[in-house]
């Protein structure tokens, strides 16, 4: 019998053991304030899921686009601060009608294989996202292009229909494509998506699906040499194993959560030692979405009242531990389209349920609040996303207070979009939108937009924003646009056809090998000098047999 | 049958809402509805599901699986060739190679163990070897893969450094000599396979007890006994190679599970293999890869109850006598 207890006891110890045992750290690196710049080493970083294809204009999901950044240029950029600043283009030309932009090409631009750049390469580029044949989502805001032109090659000039101010955005996401390369392929399948002739700081050495991609320094790069000489993104789909790959010294960076970021790192002194922690607003935010056809939510009183009666600082704390911002506007906070003077609604139930007393809701002796015999109920809709579910459920707390019965769906995303959003049978969803760095919010704002799959789907009708969402379209001079997009803004949340819950920072985690990281993030976040980071030979990680 | 089980396959698929045009950008405002609609006639999804499944059904019947729907665009099956000689590997031809390595250890060591196991247990039934052993193979099958595989990953990579944590290869790995890749790749494999094989431990262990202590108390074995053959000789010889029989049926049973890997153990060791692909293809609504892997799997399934059959006919022969009849 004592046997037989040990046998039970021994897988338990065991585990207790395995849990317990800590390695004593073998070295500890006492890092410098002051490393000097010096160029080669290797960074690897991990990625959820694996890119599709390194077209951006083809490709649909982001891991792509991340790739794709480090392989191609556009026309222009935008800066630290966010404005549009040289990329290929060493400046543009808006004509006095504002109807025709002329973009200037840097000189001597070479594609990685040494042919030279040209505006050729450009209109082949516009030609190729515009053609119907294309397998593009994207080619809606280039097909407003009347005419593009190619005056030198140095020169290319678009003209449009009419002037669109979210234009210089648009050529500030189209990637450059090699006409030389592709004039013969089907963009749609070809195989240069997947070995890529581009002009930025990397081109790609080595891709093996489904474990990594590698990139390597682009000698010929466009925008000057970058430090590091390898760029290492490998595919490990779960980021538990992230971390351990990322404690383990195994990879230098990932995105990490809040519990890792409040939690596991300050309780843990030899991690912080070695790693650092960078937060960066994010370009999204989370909200709270009613569909304005139907009852009860078509009442702004009632919109108005779910605003007052959600704890937004609730939320942040107890769903993103801190990390993120209650937000008055769609537009990121500390840029010129975010209009400072607006503040999101207090938590104020007492209002919330004046307001709703004036809608025609009363609490019956049981705290129910009713009209007209019904009680007030809703379902709140959301996608498979953990963040998403905790903030419904808080919702769900605060509205049950004040008497409120809600009830929470989680749906597969597929389902979610093609069943309830298309169809438009829902009355209340948790989701988030990501933003672009221009203001313009047409698509999902404008009364037209309603259609089956278009983006105002919550059915936002209001003449003075679909003025204002007009003139923001055609203005481009960016003082008068900001007071355009204020404006909207305050009459939005005025509307509330929308609960902004809140605005999350996205968080990184990069060993400190890694040097020249600006910290505090710039607006427009730490990635924006990658350039400029560099890893010192005495950091560096002891290359795996590498002959 | 394969027409039939492709069709029904078929039909349950197109009953999911949704379609590729709907995952795609789906919710990026700069992908217009038009360009989606645009895409979907491209894909043909604009077709009546009938004439989808037709013209997917004289694809097949070249045994052309088509490419993925999704944007790498990468052929189902088979690798295909471009006119410049570049070669795109197959999505099921690159991840059917790790799944079936991966399956065909975990058999191999859940059988051995097992039978090693199921055969102390039964000839020590009911000492404490014998509920030891149970007890092992049951908390083996209750303990969650994904927790422990964590666990295992933080004492073995992290903490000791013993083991890598994820993925297949080493970064440099493709400077090392080919031995030492081997040995890169099994040093990669040790934990799947472990976490793999821990939970089908249980079932077959017990198999190979109860059929042995069904064997033990049949007649032959007391004359096997009374006749003075020593007792190792009894147990291995004579009687587990009547228990193990019914085995080969679960071998056969498990051939189709073989191609298909584990989605939680493949995202979680960051392991490209079956159960991750066909994951992502439901969520993605690529229909291409769906139908490709059902086809391939319910081939095989028929294959495997083949197998099995004739295996049991070639082990034993009380049943080929009647197949001769």
């Amino acid at each position: 019998m004592v046997n037989n207890k040990i046998i039970f006891f021994l897988p338990i110890i065991s585990f207790f053991l395995l849990i317990s045992c800590s390695k004593e750290s073998d070295q500890i690196i006492d890092y410098k304030d002051n490393y000097l710049t010096e160029e080669g080493g290797e960074i690897i970083n991990a990625m959820i899921g694996e890119p599709s294809n390194l077209v951006a204009m083809i490709a649909g999901d982001s891991a792509s686009s991340a790739i794709a950044a480090n392989i191609f240029n556009t026309l222009i950029k935008y800066d630290e601060n966010l404005n549009h600043a040289p990329e290929l283009a060493s400046q543009w030309i808006i004509s006095d009608d504002q109807k025709t932009i002329t973009f200037k090409l840097k000189e001597n631009l070479f594609w990685a294989d040494g042919t030279p750049l040209t505006s050729d390469d450009v209109l082949f580029t516009w030609r190729l996202v515009t053609d119907p044949n294309t397998r593009t989502p994207y080619a809606s805001d280039y097909l407003l292009v009347k005419d593009a032109q190619t005056p030198n090659k140095q020169t290319f000039t678009v003209t449009y229909e009419q002037n669109y101010a979210p234009a210089l955005d648009t050529w500030a996401s189209l990637q450059i494509l090699p006409k030389h390369v592709l004039k013969d392929e089907d963009i749609n399948n070809t195989f240069f998506s997947r070995k890529p002739t581009g002009s930025g700081y990397y081109q790609l050495d080595q891709w093996i699906n489904g474990q990594q991609v590698t990139l390597k320094r682009n000698k010929n790069s466009t925008q000057g040499q970058a430090l590091i000489e390898k760029l290492t993104s490998r595919i490990i789909p779960d980021t538990s194993s992230q971390f351990l790959e990322l404690i383990a010294d195994n990879i230098d960076l990932m995105n990490i959560n809040p519990i890792q970021y409040q939690r596991v790192f300050p309780s843990r002194e030899d991690l912080k030692q070695k790693i650092g922690l960078y937060k960066e607003l994010g370009n999204g935010y989370t909200y709270l979405g009613f569909n304005l056809k139907q009852a009860p939510f078509n009442d702004p009183k009632v919109r108005q009242a779910m605003n007052y009666a959600i704890n937004k600082e609730e939320i942040i704390k107890g769903v993103l531990l801190g990390l993120g911002e209650a937000i008055a506007s769609p537009y990121k906070p500390g840029t010129r389209w975010n209009n400072e003077s607006l503040s999101p609604y207090p938590y104020d139930p007492s209002k919330a349920l004046a307001l709703l007393k004036e809608a025609g809701y009363e609490r019956n002796p049981a705290g129910i609040l009713v009209k007209d015999g019904k009680p007030f109920e809703f379902e709140i809709l959301t996608n498979q996303n953990k963040q998403r579910e905790m903030t419904a459920v808080l919702v769900q707390r605060r509205l049950k207070e004040i008497g409120i019965d809600v009830k929470i769906r989680v749906l597969e995303w597929a389902s979610f979009i093609n069943r309830f959003i298309k169809t438009g049978d829902f009355k209340a969803v948790v989701l988030g939108w990501s933003l672009s760095l221009d203001p313009d919010q047409f698509n999902i704002w404008h009364s037209s937009q309603q259609g089956p799959g278009q983006f105002n789907f919550v059915g936002y009708e209001n003449p003075r924003v679909d003025e204002l969402l007009e003139l923001g379209r055609r203005e481009l001079d960016n003082d008068k646009r900001e007071e355009i997009y204020h404006e909207f803004s305050k009459l939005l949340l005025e509307d509330s056809p929308i609960v902004y819950l809140y605005a999350g920072y996205g968080l990184s985690a990069i060993n400190k090998r890694v040097q020249g990281i600006k910290k505090p993030a710039p607006p427009a976040g730490i990635y924006q000098n990658s350039y400029e980071w560099f890893i010192p030979q005495s950091l560096r990680r002891n290359e795996l047999a590498v002959q | 049958m394969l027409i039939g089980i492709s069709l029904i396959s078929f039909f349950i698929m197109q009953l999911a809402p949704g379609d590729i045009t709907s995952n795609e950008a789906a919710f990026n405002p700069k992908a217009s509805e038009e360009s989606r609609q645009k895409l979907r006639e491209l894909y043909n999804l604009d077709k009546p599901v009938i004439v989808q499944y037709g013209l997917w059904l004289k694809r097949i019947s070249q045994l052309d699986f088509g490419n993925s729907f999704s944007s790498h665009q990468r052929p189902v099956l088979w690798q295909t060739k471009d006119k410049n000689g570049n070669i795109t590997k197959g999505l099921i031809q690159e991840a059917l190679p790790i799944t079936l390595l991966i399956n065909l250890l975990g058999i191999f060591i859940i059988f051995s163990i097992s039978i090693v196991l199921g055969t102390l247990a039964s000839v020590r039934q009911n000492t404490w070897v014998d509920r030891s052993i149970t007890l092992f193979v049951f908390v083996g099958f209750a303990i969650p893969g994904f927790w422990l595989a964590l666990l295992l990953m933080y004492w073995t990579g992290v903490v000791n450094q013993w083991l890598p944590i994820s993925g297949l290869h080493s970064p440099g790995y493709l400077g090392l000599s080919e031995f030492d890749q081997i040995l890169d790749l099994l040093k990669h494999l040790i934990l799947p396979v472990l976490i793999s094989c821990l939970s089908g431990l249980a079932g077959i262990s017990l198999y190979v007890r109860n059929g042995m202590l069904e064997v033990l108390n049949q007649d032959f074995i007391t004359t096997a006994r009374a006749k003075g053959i020593n007792e190792k000789k009894v147990v291995f010889v004579h009687a587990l190679k009547n228990a193990i029989l019914p085995l080969i049926t679960i071998v056969g049973l498990s051939i189709p599970g073989l191609i298909g890997g584990s989605v939680i153990a493949e995202s979680i060791f960051a392991i490209p293999g079956m159960g991750k692909l066909f994951y992502d293809a439901v969520l993605m609504r690529d229909f291409p890869v769906i139908m490709g892997i059902l086809t391939i799997g319910s081939f095989l399934t028929l294959i495997g109850n083949l197998l099995a059959d004739l295996g049991y006919a070639w082990a034993d022969p009380r049943v080929r006598k009647g197949l001769v009849r």
